[in-house]
């Protein structure tokens, strides 16, 4: 079964100082933490978690696939995915084979978001050259895609050792590799990307103006036709988001403030409410919360899947897991009678395991005689 | 002879104080330059950026990686501009850290070819040799054509002969102004529309994956 639209949380994992507190969470703690929300998310009847991944303090998430199996075997709606997948510095043979277990792990609830990293040194740690990001990007995802699509895989390629008569096990559940998106919060390019190969598009929407995310989403949508893919309203979108909730908009800013203020990205920059007029970031009641979120389809149009940033700058986990309770019960089900009202009928559902295998099976005559 | 678009001056003016000489240094050389160009019968809009306004917007911008909306401006003002004016105050034997925190939230390409007139204020004319290990270099890396003449006022240069001489406050400005005003006269109005905005910079995925495929 599909859905319109897919609501979840997405996750930094960073160790940050409680700022009221001044208290710093172990990682073992924030490990934990991270694990309790995504049960928490399943809960309150959320779709999707999805985690970073990073090599460097102070940040704990360095290996999405073990995290998320974890969680795949506590949970049995829950999407899981990342934010991002680090196409550019990991092996995209690597790639293909972690996934692809954890897709069979979880019975096909993973999917990615691909991304090249906010720390420059990973890739030297990795024996990457960051003056290749971009050409990292493509190259890596290019055999990627191959992997998870041909049994056996001749290749070459410019970063990466040659390979002949090799296959990726597990082969993808199915026969169907997971979704993917390409996320960027600046270059064109990934954008492009995303549109060649008709997969998901997801923007970051968290420090930048709406208009940058509505320059890069229009690109994506607009090359997403000329790849032959659909309309460019038939564009696969993916959105992030930050708020922060209470049911008295006054106590949310006042709670929130401090946090905001040591904010590892934004913190002892933009007074919070500067911050809340340029960017897409809530702080108030639901209902608030409610018609921001709406007004993304009016820049963006309508769109797949929305994740909110929620455990960051260090909250404690109880007031996180307050946030889900809110998210759930109080947010979310607005947000989706709401979004399903004037969604056109041509505008594909947010993708799962079950929509790709139907939708497989429905080309599957004109595949047959299209491959080889 | 047709007549020619208006040229859009740009002057960016990084003084702290209220009066301030750097402003008041910038305003003259505007003017100057506009008086040039109105000989040549070349109309100028001129645009001031005050930075001291921006210090908060620039901080954050800073901080953030975007720049609010009233830095942004600032910054379309300039990068949109014909030709630019830049000047600063000398603090600590260089420009002055908010003028090059302005500079360093411009995209670093979105300069390129621009001419500029670049001009500084200080105590004594002690730290004159500014212009030319400080601002020169900064734009040059920009990519911007700098005109050879760079005016430095000294506090003791506002009291100064105002007889148009070489060695004046007054015989510097005029020549700095005919030079950037020859810069501008000679070329045509920077085509701003064709200059792509980044979003659209990008190349086509063909052609992203062919550079990396293998030559046989």
């Amino acid at each position: 079964m599909t859905i319109p639209m897919q609501f979840g949380i997405f996750t930094v994992g960073d160790v940050t100082p409680d700022p009221t507190t001044g208290r710093v969470p172990t990682e073992h703690e924030r490990i934990k933490a991270m694990t309790a929300i995504a049960l928490k998310a399943e809960e309150v009847g959320l779709d999707v978690f999805a985690t970073g991944e990073h090599h460097n303090p102070p940040f704990v998430p360095s290996s999405p696939t073990t995290m998320l199996g974890w969680i795949a075997a506590r949970t049995e709606h829950l999407i899981l995915s990342t934010a991002t997948t680090l196409i550019t510095t990991n092996d995209p043979v690597k790639i293909a084979e972690d996934y692809a277990m954890l897709q069979h792990l979880s019975d096909g609830r993973v999917d990615l978001v691909m991304g090249r990293g906010n720390t420059g040194p990973v890739y030297p740690w990795f024996g990457k050259d960051i003056r290749q990001g971009i050409p990292l990007a493509v190259e890596n995802y290019a055999l990627l895609h191959e992997l998870w699509r041909k049994d056996v895989v001749d290749w070459q390629g410019r970063f990466r050792t040659p390979l002949q008569s090799f296959t990726a096990t597990p082969r993808p559940l199915d026969g169907v590799p997971p979704f993917v998106w390409h996320g960027s919060i600046r270059s064109p390019e990934i954008a492009e990307q995303a549109a060649y190969y008709g997969d998901g598009f997801f923007a970051n929407n968290i420090f930048w103006p709406k208009e940058h995310y509505q320059q890069l989403i229009g690109l994506y949508r607009q090359r997403y036709a000329h790849y032959g893919h659909g309309t460019p309203e038939q564009a696969i979108v993916g959105l992030g988001g930050q708020v922060f909730m209470r049911a008295n908009s006054q106590d949310a800013v006042r709670e929130f403030r401090p946090y905001f203020d040591n904010a590892p990205v934004y913190g002892h920059g933009p007074s919070m409410e500067d911050f809340m007029a340029e960017t897409p970031l809530t702080v108030g009641s639901p209902q608030q919360v409610i018609e921001r979120t709406l007004a993304f389809r009016d820049y963006y149009g309508d769109y797949q899947r929305q994740l909110f940033l929620m455990d960051h700058a260090g909250l404690p986990l109880k007031t996180v897991l307050e946030q889900l309770d809110l998210l759930g019960e109080q947010v979310v089900p607005v947000l989706r009678k709401e979004f399903a009202i004037g969604r056109p009928a041509d505008v594909p559902d947010a993708p799962t395991h079950a929509g790709l295998v139907a939708r497989r099976d429905a080309q599957q005559p004109a595949a047959a005689t299209s491959e080889n | 002879m047709t007549t020619a678009a208006p040229v859009n001056l740009a002057v960016i003016s990084a003084g702290l104080s209220q009066p301030s000489s750097t402003r008041l240094l910038a305003d003259r050389l505007a003017e100057a330059v506009r008086q040039n160009l109105a000989g040549r019968d070349r109309e100028a809009v001129t645009r001031v950026v005050e930075l001291r306004e921006l210090a908060h917007p620039i901080a954050d911008n800073l901080v953030t990686g975007f720049p609010p909306s009233a830095l942004r401006e600032a910054v379309d003002t300039v990068t949109g501009a014909d030709a630019v004016i830049a000047v600063t105050p000398v603090f600590s034997a260089s420009y002055s850290g908010l003028f090059k925190s302005f500079l360093d939230v411009i995209d670093n390409t979105a300069l390129t070819g621009m001419p500029v007139l670049i001009a500084a204020t200080g105590g004594t004319a002690r730290h004159s040799l500014v212009l030319d290990h400080a601002l020169r270099p900064v734009f040059s890396y920009l990519r911007t054509v700098v005109v050879p003449t760079g005016v430095y006022a000294a506090t003791e240069d506002w009291g100064t002969g105002g007889t148009p001489g070489e060695s004046s406050l007054p015989g510097r400005i005029a020549r700095a102004a005919g030079e950037l005003a020859d810069l501008v006269d000679g070329r045509p109005a920077r085509d701003h529309a064709a200059a792509p905005a980044p979003v659209d910079t990008f190349l086509p995925f063909e052609q992203q994956l062919a550079a990396l495929r293998p030559q046989p």
